[in-house]
This record gives C-alpha cells, sequence and structure tokens, in this order.
C-alpha cells in the first residue's frame, strides 16, 4: 500500500487545484459530473491493469470501444425494445475479443503487442467494412442513459471499483500478479499460467464492452470514439506506479492514474491550456511522474528474459 | 571494452541459438528456416498468389507501373522501418515517429520555402537527431519505459503540432521534388534512397562494433553491462538513429506532398505499422534478434498485399482485416518454429 501513496497524494493535489479554480467543484453535482467523465477511462484502466500485471500490453481495447459503439448503434439503430439483447450481445462481444487476444498470446506464443496490435487492425476493418465506411444507424434511448446519466454512470464505476478490488484479492490476483512476476516460478507452484493470463485478456475485453457502452451514451455515435483510448489507458495505469512488465502495482493505484490524468485534463481545461498544448503538458507529465517513480525504486523494470513470453 | 563486445555479441546474437533440430525430415526443414528466410518466402508466394489472382480478373499484375508502385509505397514504411528495427533490436522500440515524421515534413517545407533545400534537410537532420536523443536520454538517464518515453514524446511533439499548425505548410522547391516522383528506369528514387539507409544500417549491424553492441544490449542488457559494453550510450545512439530515419522519411514524403502536412506521419500509421512490419521480419519484439534484411522483406509483403489488394478493387477495410491476420500469423509462425 505505501507504494501507492505517491498517486493518491498527486491526484488529491489536483483534485485541490480544480476546487481552487471552480468552486463548483465542490458540490457534489460538480464532483459527480467529473466522476462521470472519468468513468470509461477508469474501467478501461482497471481492464488493462489486469493485462498489464500480468506481464502483458492490450493494445486492442480503443478499437474494441469503437467496434462496441459502432455496433450497438446499427443493430439499434433507434429501436428501445432491442437494448437489453444489444446490450448483452455487447459484453459478449467484448469477453469473446478478450478471449481470442488472450488464446493467441498463450497458446499461440505470439507476443502480446502483436496479437493485440493485429486485433485492433482486424476489428477496425471488419466493423466499418460491416457498416460500409462510417457508423450508420443510433443509438435508443434507454442505451444512452448509461453513460448520460450521472447516476448510472457512477454506480457502474463504482461496481467495476469494487469488483476488480475484490478480485486482486482473490486468489485469482495472487496468481495473476505471481505470473507477471516470474512466469517460471508461478508455473512451478501450480499456477496455470495460460489460464490466467487467458482471464486478464477477458477482464480487459470486459472493461472495454462496459466502457464502449458508456462512451456510446457520454460522447454518442462516431468512429473516432474509441481513438487512443489504449495509450491513455496504459498511461493511467502507469501513472498509478504498476511496472510495464507485470509483477508490481495495485488496481486501486491504477484507477487513481486514470483519475489522475482526467483531473489534469479538466485543470489544463480551467486554466485555458486547452486543445493542442494539452497534449505537450501531459507527455511532460507522463514522462515526469514515470521517471520519478523510476528514482525512487531505481530498476523496477528489467526484462526477465528467461519467460518465455519475453524471449520470443 | 572494444574487444569483450563482439563475444558477448555472438553468444546472444547467435541465430540458431534455440532452435532445436528435430529428426523427421519436414521438421529438419522448417527448423532450419530463419525467419528471414520465411518472409522472403512468403513474399515469393504472395507474389504468386496475387499474379494468379489479378491474371483471374483479367489484369497484368507484375506491369512496370505496378512495380513502380510497389516501390513508391514502401519506400517511407521501409525508410522508418529499419530505424525502428534498430530500436527493437536494442530491446527498445520507438512509438514517436509518426509524429516526427510530420514535424520533419513541416520543418523541411518551411525552411525550404525561406531558405534553401540544402538548409531544409540539415534542419530536419538536427530536429530528428535531437527528438532521438530525448528519446534515448529519457530512457537510460531516467529509467523510463521505452514505451512510455517514446509515447510521451510523441504526445510532446502533436501538441507543438497541433498548437502551431491547422493544415499544410510551407513549401518545396521543384528542385526538391524530384526526390519523391523521379525514377531511373523502373526503380524509383526513393527506393534508392530507401536501399540506401537499409544498406548503412545492414552495414552497421554486421559489420561494426556498434551492431555486436545493439545485438549485445538487445539480447541481455545485463550481461552486455557486465561485458564492458556502455549499454546507455548504445541506447541513445540508437535512438538518434532511428529517428535519423524518421527524418528522412518525413523529408521523402514532403517531398511526394509538396509542402509540410501535420498527418502525414499518423494518417499512415507509420508508428506501430512499422513495428509490425519489423515483426512481420522475423525480427523478436524483446530484442537481440533479427536484422535489416527481414524489416525490408516485411515492408515489401505489406506493399505487395496492398498493390494486389488494390488491383482487385478491394474495399480498404478488408485490407486491415487481412493486414492484421497477416502479422498475427506470421508471429505465431515464428514462435511455433522456435518452440518445436
Amino acid at each position: 500500500m505505501k507504494r501507492n501513496l505517491p498517486i493518491f497524494a498527486v491526484l488529491l493535489v489536483l483534485l485541490a487545484a480544480i476546487a481552487l479554480a471552480n468552486p463548483f467543484f465542490l458540490e457534489p453535482a460538480g464532483f459527480l459530473a467529473f466522476v462521470k467523465r472519468a468513468a470509461p477511462l477508469v474501467i478501461l484502466a482497471a481492464g488493462q491493469y489486469f493485462v498489464i500485471v500480468s506481464g502483458e500490453f492490450d493494445l486492442s481495447v480503443g478499437s474494441l470501444v469503437t467496434a462496441e459503439v459502432v455496433i450497438a448503434a446499427r443493430l439499434i439503430d433507434g429501436n428501445e425494445d432491442a437494448t437489453w439483447p444489444v446490450l448483452v450481445l455487447l459484453i459478449g462481444f467484448g469477453l469473446l475479443v478478450g478471449l481470442v487476444n488472450g488464446a493467441v498470446t498463450t497458446l499461440l506464443r505470439v507476443p502480446s503487442f502483436i496479437t493485440t496490435l493485429g486485433t485492433m487492425l482486424i476489428l477496425t476493418g471488419a466493423v466499418f467494412l460491416w457498416t460500409g465506411g462510417a457508423p450508420v444507424g443510433a443509438l435508443s434511448q434507454a442505451f444512452r442513459v448509461f453513460g448520460r446519466d450521472t447516476l448510472w454512470a457512477v454506480l457502474i464505476l463504482l461496481a467495476v471499483g469494487v469488483a476488480a478490488a475484490l478480485l486482486m484479492r482473490a486468489d485469482f490476483g495472487r496468481t495473476l500478479v505471481a505470473t507477471g512476476d516470474n512466469e517460471r516460478a508461478a508455473a512451478l507452484s501450480g499456477v496455470r499460467v495460460n489460464r490466467v493470463r487467458i482471464l486478464a485478456f477477458v477482464l480487459s475485453g470486459l472493461a472495454a464492452a462496459v466502457a464502449g457502452i458508456l462512451l456510446g451514451g457520454f460522447a454518442g455515435v462516431s468512429a473516432q470514439v474509441g481513438q487512443g483510448l489504449e495509450f491513455s489507458a496504459i498511461t493511467a495505469v502507469v501513472l498509478g506506479g504498476v511496472v510495464l512488465g507485470g509483477g508490481r502495482g495495485s488496481v486501486v493505484a491504477a484507477m487513481a492514474g486514470a483519475l489522475t490524468l482526467e483531473a489534469l485534463f479538466t485543470l489544463l481545461n480551467l486554466y485555458g491550456i486547452s486543445g493542442a498544448l494539452e497534449f505537450t503538458v501531459q507527455g511532460v507529465i507522463i514522462i515526469a511522474a514515470v521517471a520519478a517513480g523510476a528514482v525512487r525504486l531505481p530498476r523496477i523494470f528489467t526484462p526477465r528474459k528467461g519467460d518465455a513470453r519475453v524471449a520470443s | 571494452m572494444s574487444t569483450t563486445g563482439p563475444r558477448v555479441a555472438e553468444a546472444s546474437a547467435s541465430p540458431d541459438g534455440d532452435g532445436r533440430t528435430g529428426s523427421g525430415g519436414p521438421r529438419r526443414l522448417w527448423t532450419a528456416l530463419d525467419p528471414t528466410k520465411v518472409v522472403y518466402l512468403a513474399l515469393a508466394a504472395v507474389i504468386a498468389i496475387g499474379w494468379v489472382l489479378v491474371a483471374l480478373d483479367g489484369g497484368a499484375f507484375l506491369t512496370t507501373e505496378t512495380i513502380v508502385g510497389i516501390q513508391q509505397r514502401s519506400a517511407a514504411l521501409g525508410i522508418v522501418a529499419v530505424g525502428q528495427t534498430l530500436a527493437i533490436l536494442a530491446g527498445s522500440l520507438d512509438l514517436s515517429v509518426a509524429y516526427l515524421i510530420s514535424l520533419s515534413s513541416l520543418v523541411a517545407a518551411e525552411v525550404m520555402e525561406a531558405g534553401s533545400v540544402p538548409g531544409g534537410v540539415a534542419a530536419v537532420i538536427g530536429v530528428s537527431a535531437l527528438v532521438g536523443l530525448v528519446n534515448g536520454l529519457v530512457i537510460t538517464k531516467l529509467h523510463v519505459h521505452a514505451f512510455i518515453a517514446t509515447l510521451g514524446v510523441a504526445l510532446i511533439i502533436k501538441g507543438v503540432l497541433d498548437h502551431l499548425y491547422d493544415g499544410p505548410a510551407g513549401r518545396v522547391p521543384e528542385s526538391f521534388q524530384h526526390l519523391g516522383y523521379d525514377r531511373i528506369g523502373p526503380i524509383p528514387v526513393s527506393a534508392l534512397l530507401w536501399a540506401a539507409v537499409a544498406g548503412v544500417a545492414w552495414f552497421l549491424l554486421a559489420k561494426s562494433r556498434y551492431g555486436y553492441r545493439v545485438h549485445a544490449v538487445g539480447g541481455d542488457v545485463e550481461v552486455a553491462r557486465l561485458s564492458g559494453i556502455r549499454t546507455d550510450r548504445v541506447v541513445v545512439v540508437t535512438h538518434v538513429l532511428c529517428s535519423l530515419c524518421a527524418g528522412i522519411a518525413g523529408l521523402l514524403l514532403a517531398s511526394r506532398l509538396g509542402a509540410g502536412v501535420p498527418t502525414v506521419g499518423t494518417d499512415g500509421g507509420y508508428d506501430l505499422e512499422s513495428i509490425a512490419a519489423v515483426v512481420l521480419g522475423g525480427t523478436a519484439l524483446a530484442g537481440g534478434k533479427g536484422g535489416v534484411a527481414g524489416t525490408v522483406g516485411g515492408v515489401l509483403l505489406l506493399a505487395v498485399l496492398d498493390s494486389v489488394f488494390n488491383q482487385l478493387e478491394v474495399n480498404s477495410f478488408f485490407k486491415d482485416v487481412v493486414r492484421g491476420v497477416v502479422i498475427v500469423a506470421a508471429v505465431a509462425l515464428y514462435a511455433r518454429r522456435r518452440t518445436s
């Protein structure tokens, strides 16, 4: 827990800075609006955490979010009755994509960077092939309520957060971290390494599906809705002190990292560094934050060449 | 240190170090093929299949026009991928190349409009070397993982580009546009430039001490350090070279477009696509194994696929699907070979 303290301190400072510039932020409505806006990224970060802590990457989540929203719009097409069946289908699709990512990475021994890069190309290609190049159809009101209504969004976020924290405290969490820390040692102590990793990818797919549902309601249907989200999610997780390469970091800190990133965007907007230079500031801060973490804990990232996955 | 470098490299860079020889005939053949040969066999197969498909469709595949097209299409990606090969071989990777390409095209066009062609080229070389230096120093001195370091630098460049430019800017003089469009017989000048860059990189990797050190650092940083290699310096030099390649690609694209374009790098997807091409060419993503020859094959394979699809007038989204499948399938094949 001690390792997580920096990110919470940074988050608190950022939140205080926002509150100073904008007192409305201190009121429940203002704060909850912020939480609602942050919810998709926090959920994606939780999903990405499972994959990263097991020693892998998931670059497909951004395109999966786009795919989910585009599929939902085309299938629902404004028909309220279709909402629930489509929601079930979207969740199933997210699980399936995660399963494929996990199976290809573990059973075919393709590095996850390449697996999920391939999935990214395939998903965007296939979805727009299906809709003829641009999103078609419309979402129903019942569908949009999840991302648009503050109460729903916050409740879903809380549910995901609690579930993720509980999952990491259960046996699954321990075996997941053990796998990411030292694959061979974990396997020798009886962990079914492949199964644990596949499950991590499935959870990431599920998180992307939920984030897609929220973003569809919040931001509406567009071909760019998920663009770059994979990098934002990875950045958030790393900001939370989770180590690329696996084996270290907590899911709560990863989610706090996502909140911090979102608070940073909000703050930059408030102080008028909106739009373009926002990216520059973001880039500097990400490097600085990770560098600060690396200085305190020297050599936290050492590629373990003994691992079959790393060596391939 | 100069005497220990090559020895370490030989141990960790041996191409067949982990390929066990099977007993059966087909298996022996399979393990005898290193990824570089596999990618050229695949290239030959794709050309043959493409030729048949296009012929059935009523067209002619290997015309001068398509061959020139394939070379033109692959030159920019090819140059970036050569640089990316160096970075990946050294156990790093570079996600900032796409934005650096855009930046380079703008720097080239702006300086060439105001001053001279050599000035523009020099400015691009300076800017890209500086970006590579920053990448390398952040990774080695601040101990930031290459993924995050180069992603951060990419964001910094993106912010600057978005802040300064809304659209195409600057102008490239006619004399410089020859680089993008001229050809000598069936060979475009851009392809010659690619060949030159690949040749230099091949020479550095195969014949110079630097090459041995790159393989050693990518194979195992700790062992390389203990053998007396200044690993940080190798990584920094590698990132400078990788960024220089991106800068050259930016020059090429500027000459082809006649101006600097802030979206030219990201539209081409040069960051992830160059990594995909390198891995398709058999270089291990974890570093230490592979080479430029495979990368050239990987880039050509992607370009030939593209060309076949264009001639068959296949939907561009379908192209993405096939490209994704090809990349994953190829790497799965290489992985099988290593473990069977």
